[in-house]
């Protein structure tokens, strides 16, 4: 048999039909919604007189508009934004799909749900509307963003007509200096290969460093896979991601528990299997970085500067020194920032949590600085408190919020003024994306624990130790 | 049906050069609190067309009154990325673009794209560049997208761009995909059989789990 790699296996092991040599009939083993890139596809499945072919399939979680303000029971204030949530609500209801609503005590980031629960398995085929699906990886699980019209489809038929990627492989080995996370890491990896350096690529990850990573920080590392264009990231299972999946799938016991095992030993890319592109980092030169401009392929090392505007990129470059106010040779470190903000489903997990308290204790958020943790879940939240870290948090001058998407997109009603500097977990700095005129520079949460307590971009390796 | 079904977008192009053009530019947040497609053509890269007080941007390329009936986007590379949301696609057809020619594309946007018949036309950088800068003149460009020949054609000019077959197909014959994947549905079903036998702890993962979870 010929040499497979990981992504070619979790293709044809869904297909269900050949198209034709470029796409298949895919078959998707869970389907994850959210209130704002669902409702069109339910009211065109109705229009149709359509049913939802495998509703067990399928779940959704409110996540994007909700208010993360401290308090026990959460409203919607906004009209049109409360009419998403209880519309949502209808169309689960009426199709019997499950749903993890405003007020449920495990609400927060469906891509923090998910997995948190046991519902990302390895070797599923996993998707939503949303581009951070490529997240599952983390767990050998092929997952990807889709648009409104292919939740429609499959809502309609379990599958999507799935046009085949290509196969990139990164491989990074080494160790990651102390001070950096994989969020580091990824924002090197995009900085090199660009915003398109994947595009039309699923790509796997490998090397010594991936294998050292916790599965949290593999999180990370693919759920910003799609901030270089990739429609897919995926690291191979081992023992510490099965571990993290059986300790949260009480349901996989006994023969299936056997059965299970067994399948996911065969999850990896065979010896000589093809790959269309390779790229390999040393995990020695990731230094803590934190990105100028607005795409997240702006990223510097935190002790680099603004780069100069030549080349092909010229434009765009200048564009962007132009909404951040920064100019080419300006250093990072020392730029004041006005918030900070930690959450988001690329880095609001507990030990994302945890590494910021580490930096901030004993310390205070700098004056005249807002500082804000958003937990990506409901039992993330509870963890923290349990564990003390949310009271180092809040000792430090942060606010403890309700779980949600909240600052990261801000659709809700946490929102940057024009003009307002943000030292930011997420995983976009776009124009406008935390707010109209708001300028974004993307960090590690220890990065912006840093930033939080100095007031300024800080190399958090830097950071004076307490007496 | 045969390849004349649908002619060429023909008509104004408006140049856009900028590159990585992400979706929340293209369709910000504010107009995605509906639950149905109504008036995204309003919110169409808000804030390039209007400034902080809502007002035109008279600068802006589609609010200079010769590119009224813009049919047609020439843009830089990597447009659409970021953000799955197909809100974008609906504001761009809403405001009466046809087919958006560029050096590449967000992913999930093409899909989105083509899932609507919004004809997207990939060209090479060179290409790209070229139609860039004969887009962004004084004067209006008439340019002519066709799905048939797979060419853009301007008046000094004619360029090849790629679409795969299937996609040139749903552009041009307006495919209902929900109804063709459809047709498999006994194949669908069998599959999905085999695999929750062999694989029985993905079956009905959703539902197990929340019922296991409990409502809280």
């Amino acid at each position: 048999m010929t040499a497979r790699t990981l992504y070619r296996k979790l293709v044809d092991s869904h297909t269900v039909v050949e198209l034709d040599p470029d796409n298949v009939l895919l078959f998707c083993d869970l389907h994850l919604m959210n209130e704002y890139t669902s409702p069109q596809a339910f009211a065109g499945l109705h229009d149709q007189g359509r049913e939802v072919l495998m509703p067990g399939q399928n779940v959704a979680v409110v996540s994007h508009i909700i208010p993360t303000h401290p308090g026990a029971f959460r409203v919607i204030q906004d009209p049109a934004s409360a009419l998403q949530a209880s519309n949502l609500k209808r169309n689960c209801d009426r199709h019997g799909i499950a749903l993890f609503d405003t007020n449920d005590t495990l609400q927060g980031i469906e891509h923090i749900i998910a997995p948190e629960h046991g519902m990302i398995r390895p070797g599923m085929v996993v998707i939503c509307g949303d581009s951070h699906t490529t997240t599952y990886g983390a767990l050998g699980a092929l997952g990807f963003g889709i648009g409104t019209s292919e939740v429609e489809h499959v809502l309609a038929t379990q599958t999507l007509v799935y046009r085949l990627a290509r196969d990139m492989r990164i491989r990074i080995d080494g160790r990651l200096p102390v001070g950096t996370t994989s969020k580091d890491l990824v924002l090197m990896v995009i900085g090199r290969i660009g915003a398109q350096g994947a595009r039309g690529c699923v790509v796997e990850f490998c090397g010594s460093a991936i294998e050292a990573l916790s599965v949290e920080a593999r999180f990370t590392l693919c759920n910003m896979a799609v901030e270089a264009g990739a429609r897919g990231a995926l690291i191979a299972p081992d023992a510490a991601a099965i571990d993290y999946v059986l300790a949260r799938a009480p349901d996989i016991t006994g023969e299936q528990r056997t059965a299970a095992l067994a399948h996911w030993a065969t999850l990896f890319t065979d010896d000589g299997a093809p790959f269309d592109i390779e790229h390999r980092f040393d995990a020695a030169d990731v230094v803590p970085y934190v990105t100028w401009g607005t795409s997240p392929d702006q990223a510097v090392p935190v002790t680099g500067r603004v780069p100069a505007a030549n080349g092909e990129q010229r434009t765009s470059l200048l564009q962007a020194m132009r909404y951040t106010g920064l100019a080419e040779g300006t250093p990072l470190e020392g730029l004041p920032v006005q918030h900070v903000f930690i959450g988001s489903c690329t880095n609001a997990r507990i030990e994302d949590l945890r590494a910021a308290a580490a930096v901030v204790k004993g310390r205070h958020v700098a004056p005249g600085l807002r500082a804000m943790v958003v937990p990506g879940s409901g039992a993330v939240k509870r963890q923290a408190e349990s564990e003390g870290v949310a009271q180092v948090l809040i000792d430090a001058g942060f606010e403890w919020r309700q779980p949600g998407c909240s600052m990261c997109l801000a659709m809700n009603d946490d929102v940057l003024a024009p003009g307002q500097r943000c030292a930011s977990t997420t995983n976009r700095n776009f124009e406008g994306r935390q707010g109209r005129g708001a300028i974004t520079h993307l960090m590690s949460p220890a990065m912006a624990a840093a930033a939080a307590v100095t007031g300024h971009i800080t190399d958090v390796r830097q950071l004076e130790p307490l007496a | 049906m045969n390849d004349t079904a649908r002619g060429p977008v023909a008509g104004i192009a408006a140049a856009l050069d900028i590159a990585n053009l992400d979706t929340d530019q293209i369709m910000p947040k504010q107009f995605l609190r509906g639950i149905d497609k109504a008036g995204l053509d309003r919110g169409l890269l808000w804030d390039l067309r209007f400034d902080g007080d809502g007002r035109p941007r008279p600068d802006f390329v589609l609010n200079r009154p010769a590119w009224t009936g813009t049919r047609v986007l020439v843009a830089g590379p990597n447009f659409g990325c970021g953000s799955s949301r197909e809100h974008a696609v609906w504001g761009l057809q809403q405001y009466g673009i046809e087919a958006v020619v560029a050096p590449g594309f967000g992913e999930i946007f093409y899909s989105n794209a083509l899932n609507n018949g919004l004809l997207v036309a990939a060209v090479s950088p060179e290409d790209g560049l070229a139609l860039l800068n004969e887009a962004n003149a004084d004067e209006p460009l008439h340019i002519e997208v066709d799905a048939v020949s797979m060419t853009v054609r301007t008046p000094t000019r004619s360029v090849p761009f790629t679409l795969s077959e299937r996609h040139r197909r749903m552009v041009l014959d307006g495919l209902d995909l929900i109804g063709a994947s459809l047709a498999y549905r006994d194949r669908i079903e069998a599959f999905a059989a085999t695999h929750h036998a062999t694989h029985p702890w993905v079956k009905d993962v959703a539902r197990r789990t929340r019922q296991r979870l409990g409502r809280t």
